[in-house]
């Protein structure tokens, strides 16, 4: 399952930044696992920006976290998690330091309190730029924080350099962290629930930048949203998981006009649209399964409107229709036509 | 673009925010500490009287030669009241950097490396706090002798706890905010992490709690002396001071100065301890304008 690999010229330029596989993480004790993510296979590649959908407790920022192994320490991770073709699972801590920052950048939901309050952001700005690189002066750290500033579009950002976090907005906050991120020139960011606490005007705008950065810079981009609406606009590929699991990986306009899983179609349908005049948002009916809940069949069936009879014992592996892949049993089968999520069987 | 988060920016500038905790009781307390600490300092220089010398008759009232009348001996109560800030304000600071230095060392300690460390430093804590400062100051005057050298060791024994626990419950506190895990994602090492991303937040309270425990230090120093456990007369201490009052209960004088001393001094710290929160604290709601 090359997941993100297989489709369009403009997703395999270049070597694979990021391959995760068959990753899997599980909390609670060994013999009665509490499993959060299992058999998460995933692609980046340079320049190419990957969306990561799903509800709370889905696993997606999990699945991330443990890229620069930021789990708990209670969580056991299995698979395999390459980066730039190295392996990085179960790396000592002084490795693991020269990749954080360096070679993956995090930004992170709350820019409220993901600043330390006590220093100016020009000296955070700084001390990313000089924990990966301290042969480099203070002086010399300063004026490229600055750079790094005016690079993610804060004015005056020679002034605002002495500001503390507490003096500057959450969107302007945010900025910085994305300066942060991106100071040590690394090849892959991932931005976790980017926008979720900034207002709609500042979400576009740190979008935006996003994009800008990624266009720019060359880097491969993992955005990780609860939102359909906020990656939409940014990425090339989104991936959906449920339950612990991708359930749908397709290129991001296939994914919007012809959803191959019902999952991702029932997600469209509690997405207010402007196009289509509709009386009312859909919901989707229950909730995710619990984790320690016994995995037999398909793990969305029972909120699934189109369930049949082997849903209740197969369980769906990704499979490929068109450009994309999805884990329904009956992907191929599912109505292609523009999802409106009345969640009809056929 | 982003004219609205400019203008909010600007308007928090940070010269009104830092000018904020200098209030009207911050100012008064810094004035009386520093009063206390000028007298503390010149005293001999320009002290009209000798504080442990008869220098008029017995128990004068207050008057123009006496300004707060004399003693049973016939010394100044004024004059061994300004002395009596030569035992109290050392002893204060003293007891407090004594508490504040074994404290943050092991409560640092306790709080960063966890495990059986931390297990073996609280149930000492526990034990320690469990101990009434009066019972050990005894234990220590009856081991040792009365001196207020030896009530300061008592009270660092009994202090220390108190810093090594609010230490340790920050950095336990702080361990766990989203900046810790933001700085772990850009590949801060640990002993940065501690000392920049951990310890200055952490500390705060614990500078705040030491500012505001030297008036506590001063009133428990003078009520160890008070009951005989602290200084040896003829010393001029606040606490010997209102001991001696006690005894001449009408000549109501001679417990007034040493009175008024302890609670202008405690009420100082206090409110200095105020304003250094105000001052420390980058968290504290509506400081800026």
């Amino acid at each position: 399952m090359t997941a993100a690999g297989a489709a369009g010229p403009a997703f395999s330029a270049g070597p694979p930044l990021l391959e995760i596989r068959d990753l899997a993480i599980d909390f609670g004790p060994p013999e009665e696992p509490l499993p959060a993510v299992r058999g998460v296979d995933l692609t980046v590649r340079q320049g190419m920006t990957l969306g990561i959908v799903g509800e709370s407790g889905s696993g997606k920022s999990l699945s991330m976290l443990s890229v620069v192994s930021l789990l708990p320490a209670t969580a056991r991770v299995t698979g395999s998690i390459r980066l730039e073709g190295r392996e990085v699972r179960g790396i000592s801590g002084r490795e693991l330091r020269k990749i954080r920052g360096a070679k993956v950048g995090m930004i992170f939901q709350d820019p409220m309190t993901s600043l330390n309050p006590v220093f100016t952001v020009g000296d955070q700005v700084g001390e990313a730029i000089r924990t990966h690189d301290p042969g480099l002066s203070r002086r010399a750290a300063r004026a490229r924080a600055i750079e790094l500033l005016a690079d993610v579009s804060i004015p005056k950002p020679a002034e605002r350099a002495g500001s503390y976090p507490f003096e500057l907005s959450g969107g302007m906050r945010q900025r910085v962290m994305i300066a942060i991120a991106i100071a040590n020139n690394p090849a892959l960011l991932i931005a976790d629930e980017p926008t979720t606490a900034l207002d709609v005007t500042i979400q576009a705008q740190i979008l935006e930048l996003l994009k800008r950065l990624v266009d720019e810079r060359d880097v491969g981009l993992i955005v990780i949203s609860h939102d359909l609406g906020v990656v939409a606009g940014v990425v090339d590929r989104v991936a959906v998981m449920y339950a612990g699991r991708i359930v749908e990986d397709a290129p991001v306009d296939d994914l919007f006009a012809a959803p191959r899983h019902p999952y991702t179609r029932a997600l469209l349908g509690c997405l207010p649209r402007l196009d289509r005049p509709q009386a009312a948002l859909t919901p989707i009916p229950g909730a995710p399964p619990a984790l320690a809940a016994v995995h037999e069949g398909c793990s969305f069936r029972t909120r699934c409107g189109f369930r049949q009879p082997r849903c209740d014992h197969e369980d769906p592996v990704l499979m490929t229709v068109g450009r994309s892949q999805a884990a329904c049993l009956f992907a191929d089968q599912i109505d292609v036509a523009p999802a409106t999520a009345d969640g009809v069987a056929p | 673009m982003t004219a609205v988060d400019l203008t909010l920016s600007e308007r928090r500038a940070r010269p009104a925010g830092r000018a904020n905790w200098l209030t009207v009781p911050v100012i008064l307390g810094l004035i009386v500490c520093a009063g206390w600490l000028v007298i503390a300092l010149t005293i001999p220089l320009w002290s009209p009287y000798d504080p442990l010398a008869t220098s008029g008759l017995p128990l004068l009232p207050p008057g123009a030669q006496h300004l707060l009348g004399t003693d049973a001996l016939g010394r100044d109560v004024l004059a061994r009241t300004l002395y009596g800030a030569r035992a109290s304000l050392p002893l204060a600071f003293a007891v407090i950097a004594g508490g504040v230095t074994i404290g943050c060392l092991l409560g640092g300690l306790a709080g960063f490396f966890g495990g059986w460390p931390d297990g073996i430093l609280m149930r000492l804590t526990d034990v320690t706090l469990a101990f009434p400062a009066i019972l050990l100051a005894m234990v220590m005057t009856a081991a040792l002798g009365p001196g207020l050298f030896h009530a300061g060791i008592a009270m660092v024994i009994v202090w220390w706890p108190i810093y090594a626990r609010l230490l340790r419950a920050q950095i336990l506190s702080v361990k766990e905010q989203a900046h810790v895990e933001a700085a772990v994602a850009a590949g801060v090492g640990r002993s940065r992490l501690m000392r920049v991303h951990i310890l200055p937040l952490a500390i705060t309270p614990v500078l705040v709690n030491a500012t505001m425990d030297l008036g506590q230090v001063v009133l428990l120093a003078a009520g160890l002396s008070f009951i005989g456990l602290g200084a040896n007369p003829p010393t001029p201490e606040w606490g010997l001071m209102i001991n001696d009052g006690t005894i001449h209960f009408y000549q109501w004088w001679v417990a007034l100065g040493p009175g008024l001393a302890i609670l202008s001094l405690v009420l100082a710290f206090n409110f200095v301890g105020d304003g250094v929160r105000d001052l420390l604290d980058v968290r504290t709601p509506g400081r800026s304008p």
